[in-house]
Parts: structure tokens; C-alpha cells; sequence
């Protein structure tokens, strides 16, 4: 049995960790360990040579990230650390759990990054939907508040961080960094042009982080044992564990603890069941709908940022959705150009024009009033939305992922829509 | 203008007041609370109406078009009457992939509502939702503050009786 750090307070029947449960195991170690006591810049070094990566969907090394933070210098103002906790990307449900079932882990993650960074006001920025999430975050934050682990001069120390929950009030784009930042500061959730990065200007114009929670989750267990020990929990070339996913006609849907790098076959064969009897795996998006298609061949890839980016895909949230081979394909196309055409923020004008129409045209073709020349269109709007559209963030690019790789993958289907003037799949979804 | 205008509780209550300032209290200018003020209000009076969007406005220091603005691009600050619960429906790829058109759908023939649209006795308002998160519960959706998963078109009937 592999380690699982950051569901060791986690299992089926459980209940939620409360301070008194998360203590007894071992928490808050790190914070009474590390604050006053281990230089910032020496936790920074911990964090850096750990090998961590960004685990909500982009993968970049939290340690460098938080290495663009200039100095601090006195009476400078505040500096932020914000958690990002408005999962919203679809086919992604791995947040959810570890705010539940584990809020002081979280926690206890954002002391010590916020102490790293020398941050001393904290944001949980969180979706409306997850009620439960928000009243067991306040609850935790006012119990480590009692135990002075968060507030005015933690534990007798000079450092102080008070963090609170900001709940937001819907929109897929709030999960774009800059455009959660102008969220937090009360304005339309457009996003920001970069630079500046908000390591340098970011909410309110000063220093802050965005950090995922999974990623935040991390950072105690690895201050605790190190970074050899973190990078050795990974199969392959990451470091660490990773909550993996497996949502669509899977016996056992669910969400895993695992070591980085497990393979597809081995997350949706042994984790997830396999596939519903009478049901055949047609393809899947490796990590939230804003990835490429992957298909059969590549189930032997681990599941790390290099091999699915090399196979043409992203890794992104680790949390898979399977397509069967009795849902059509366009059908779920169609699904995720109309979600990603509603939850553009309607700034940049590929992404506000070319999604509706490429939605359009999906829904013709799945409807059976599609032309072979729709196929053109749609090849070109990929290039166009995607690589060499320029948008001022990602989710243009993202939203046209799963659309260049599926007309690729699945290009007798999109025909056969056409051809027949009806779509063949009866047995799915629609 | 005005006569267009539900100036109903066009001004904000001691109570909905103290909790904006409580949130202004922690925010380095007034204006950064526009979203916590606008949800504060809706929790009180179920929506925000013109007459509401101009007392916030005014509370904050802003202009009522500048604050329209931010309420009208965040789904759910409503700008019209909800029903007593809204019904948050998973429109998304790992719903609609099990079967969440039929509940949708079983949803809107059972309450005899289309999407956006709110029950004849007022209960109900039925609107679409992004990806709850619940996905290996597929479908699920949100009644008022409730999560409700693994839906089928028969239990559908129980949740919404």
C-alpha cells in the first residue's frame, strides 16, 4: 500500500476531521516546527527542490512561482496568499474532498505557504455550491483561531496571517487566476493582461499567490518529511501523490490518492472498475473538459504532466471523463462548446464569437443538418480559438482542446452525422 | 424613469447594513465588497431589485450602471424573482454523458417550467448549472442549499414532491 498523505484523515464512513482529530495525527506539527523557527527562504528551498507542480490543471512548480514574490521591506502593505478553490472545471470533483473531509490541512497549507512568502492576509476563494465545503472551512479557521495557529502573532512569533472565506457567486472563468483576482477585489471576473504577474502586482496591486487547494494540501506533509521523501512518493518523473478521478460509465466512479505517474489502465481498470458491462471505452478527456481527447492506445501512459503532454494532451486536473462507445461523440463536443461558449467572460473576441459558432455548428451536425463544409470551419476555428488566437487567457485555447483533438479521433463519426443526415448513437446520453 | 423603476425596499435594513460593513471592514476600499454586499442583500430579499441595486450602490459609493454591471455578469446574483428554492441543474459533460438531458427534461415536465423560468406557485425557479463536482454521483443538482446525486427520473418525483 502506497502513502497517502493528503487522504490520511480521509475514508469512506469517516467523519470529517475536526482540530481535535487533525492534531492527534500529527497536525499542526509542521506550523509549530517551522514558524519562528526555519527561515522562510529555507522553507522556500524545501518546497523548490520538492518537485511540486500547480495540481489545478497548468502544472507549473509551486516553488517557482513563489520565488518571483519579492522581498518583503518594512511597512510595505499587505501581501496575499489566495487558495483557489472555485472547482468548477467540469468532470473535476477532488477540492471538494479534501474541504470536507480535511479543512485544517488546507489550512495549516496556507500558514506555512503564506509564512514562506511572508503574506499576511489569506483568501479561500470558494464557489457558492459547496455549502457544506464553506461551513466546515469557517469552522476549522475559527478553531485554529482559538489556538492562535492563524490571526495576530501566531504562537508568540512575529508572524501573523489572517485568512478568511470569500464566497463567490458563480462563473466558470472565477477559476482563471487574474480573473478570480479581480473577483476577490469586487469587479466583473475579466481576466488580467500579464504582466504584471500578480507575484509582483496582484490583488489590491500587491504581492500574491493563487494556489490550487490540492496544491496548498501538500505543503505541510512536505515540510514535515522533505523533499527526498516527497519526490520519492511519485512513480515516475513527478514528485508526490495526486488525486486522480474517473467520472461517465465506469463501475466505480471515484476519486483516488495516488502515486503521480499511475498509469489510465491502471486508474480506470483497477480504481474505477472498468467499463459498465455492455459499455466499450471510445476515448477520454485525461483531466477536466479543457484537454485533448485521449483514445485506447495511449492507456499504458503514466498519468504525469510530460507523458500526456507529449501524447498531445494535458494532465490537467487528473480527474478523467470516459466517453463509451454508445455516447456520441459530437453529443459531448457539443456539450462542451456550449458550456465554454456561456462561460466566457465575452472580452476577447475569438473566444466570444467563435465558441457560440462553433456551437452552432456542432448542434447542426448532431441534429443531421450538417455539411461536409461545416468540417472546414471547424478545422479552421480550431487554429483560430486555439493556438493562434491571442486571447488574453486560457480559456479559449482550453474550450478548443477537446474539439481539435475529437475532430482528429473521431472523424468518421462527425462524417457519418453527415452523411446519414441523422446521429447513430442511440444507446448514451441522448 | 422612476415609474419603470420597483422602488420597493429601496432602502438596505440595519441588519443587511451591518453585515455589508462587517465584510467592508476587512477589504481596503468599500467598493471591493460589491459582490459580498449584493449577496447579502439577495440572502434577505431573494433577489436584487432595481430599488436594492441602487441602495448598495449608493452604501458602497459606486454608480448604480457600474454595480449592473457586476451583478448582471455573476450567474447566480438573480436580477428577477426566484422561486422559494432555485434549482441548480448539472448542464455538464459528466451528467450529460449519464443521462442528465432526461433529468432535465423529467424536471421541466414535472414543474411545468423551462430553463429560467420559475413555478406557478412560486417554489421552484429551475436554472442550469456548471459542473457541481459530484461527478462520480452523475447527475446531480442543487435544490436551494441542497446537493442532490445519482439521479434517476424516478427519484426525481420524491426530491421535487
Amino acid at each position: 500500500m502506497s502513502e497517502t498523505p493528503l487522504t490520511r484523515n480521509i475514508a469512506p464512513g469517516k467523519p470529517p476531521t475536526d482540530l481535535a482529530a487533525y492534531d492527534a495525527n500529527g497536525g499542526y506539527q509542521a506550523v509549530r516546527d517551522t514558524i519562528g523557527k526555519v527561515d522562510p527562504d529555507g522553507v522556500l528551498d524545501i518546497i523548490k527542490d520538492s518537485n511540486l507542480r500547480g495540481r489545478g490543471g497548468a502544472g507549473y512548480p509551486t516553488g517557482m512561482k513563489w520565488s518571483f514574490v519579492p522581498k518583503p521591506r518594512p511597512d510595505e502593505g499587505h501581501r496575499y496568499l489566495v487558495a483557489n478553490a472555485d472547482e468548477m472545471e467540469p468532470g473535476t470533483f477532488k477540492d471538494r474532498l479534501l474541504m470536507e473531509f480535511d479543512p485544517h490541512q488546507l489550512i495549516e497549507g496556507m500558514i506555512l505557504s503564506s509564512y514562506t512568502i511572508s503574506a499576511d492576509r489569506g483568501y479561500i476563494f470558494i464557489r457558492d455550491e459547496y455549502h457544506t465545503a464553506i461551513k466546515r472551512l469557517n469552522d476549522a479557521i475559527k478553531e485554529a483561531e482559538n489556538k492562535n495557529y492563524l490571526g495576530d502573532r501566531i504562537l508568540g512569533t512575529d508572524f501573523s496571517f489572517h485568512l478568511h472565506v470569500h464566497v463567490s457567486a458563480g462563473r466558470y472563468i472565477c477559476g482563471e487566476e487574474t480573473a478570480l483576482l479581480n473577483s476577490l477585489e469586487g469587479k466583473r471576473a475579466n481576466p488580467r493582461a500579464k504582466p504584471p504577474f500578480p507575484q509582483v502586482s496582484g490583488l489590491w496591486g500587491r504581492p500574491t499567490i493563487v494556489n490550487n487547494v490540492e496544491t496548498l494540501c501538500n505543503i505541510p506533509h512536505i515540510v514535515t518529511h522533505g523533499a527526498d521523501w516527497y519526490q520519492s512518493l511519485g512513480s515516475g518523473n513527478d514528485a508526490g501523490t495526486k488525486l486522480y478521478g474517473a467520472s461517465g460509465r465506469v463501475k466505480k466512479p471515484g476519486c483516488w490518492e495516488l502515486p503521480i505517474g499511475t498509469s489510465i489502465r491502471e486508474i480506470l481498470e483497477n480504481h474505477a472498475g472498468g467499463m459498465l458491462d455492455g459499455y466499450e471505452l471510445k476515448g477520454l478527456l485525461p483531466g477536466g473538459a479543457s484537454t485533448d481527447f485521449l483514445v485506447a492506445e495511449h492507456l499504458d501512459l503514466p498519468m504525469d504532466y510530460e507523458s500526456i503532454m507529449q501524447a498531445g494532451s494535458r494532465m490537467g486536473t487528473g480527474t478523467m471523463i470516459i466517453l463509451d462507445d454508445k455516447t456520441c461523440p459530437v453529443g459531448m463536443i457539443a456539450n462542451l462548446m456550449k458550456f465554454f461558449a456561456r462561460e466566457s467572460c465575452g472580452f476577447c473576441t475569438p473566444c466570444r464569437e467563435g465558441l457560440p459558432w462553433v456551437k452552432q455548428i456542432l448542434d447542426g451536425i448532431e441534429a443531421g443538418t450538417g455539411r461536409l463544409g461545416d468540417m472546414d470551419i471547424l478545422e479552421r476555428q480550431s487554429q483560430f480559438i486555439g493556438a493562434i488566437s491571442n486571447t488574453h487567457c486560457a480559456h479559449a485555447p482550453g474550450a478548443i482542446e477537446p474539439l481539435s483533438s475529437g475532430l482528429k479521433y473521431f472523424h468518421e463519426d462527425f462524417i457519418a452525422h453527415i452523411e446519414n443526415k441523422t446521429c447513430p448513437y442511440t444507446g448514451g446520453a441522448t | 424613469m422612476n415609474s419603470v423603476r420597483n422602488n420597493l425596499a429601496s432602502t438596505l435594513t440595519d441588519q443587511e447594513v451591518s453585515e455589508i460593513e462587517a465584510e467592508i471592514s476587512h477589504l481596503p476600499d468599500r467598493r471591493s465588497a460589491a459582490i459580498d454586499a449584493l449577496k447579502i442583500v439577495q440572502k434577505h430579499r431573494g433577489w436584487i431589485s432595481d430599488g436594492s441595486l441602487s441602495a448598495i450602490a449608493r452604501l458602497l459609493g459606486m454608480s448604480d450602471e457600474e454595480l449592473d454591471g457586476i451583478a448582471t455578469f455573476y450567474t447566480l446574483i438573480y436580477r428577477k424573482p426566484v422561486g422559494e428554492k432555485v434549482i441548480l441543474c448539472c448542464d455538464s459533460v459528466s451528467c450529460w454523458i449519464m443521462g442528465g438531458d432526461k433529468i432535465t427534461n423529467k424536471i421541466k415536465s414535472h414543474l411545468n417550467v423551462e430553463l429560467g423560468e420559475t413555478t406557478e406557485d412560486s417554489k421552484y425557479t429551475l436554472l442550469p448549472v456548471t459542473c457541481l463536482g459530484d461527478c462520480d454521483h452523475a447527475p446531480a443538482m442543487m435544490v436551494g442549499d441542497e446537493l442532490h446525486h445519482d439521479l434517476t427520473e424516478s427519484n426525481i418525483e420524491e426530491i421535487l414532491k
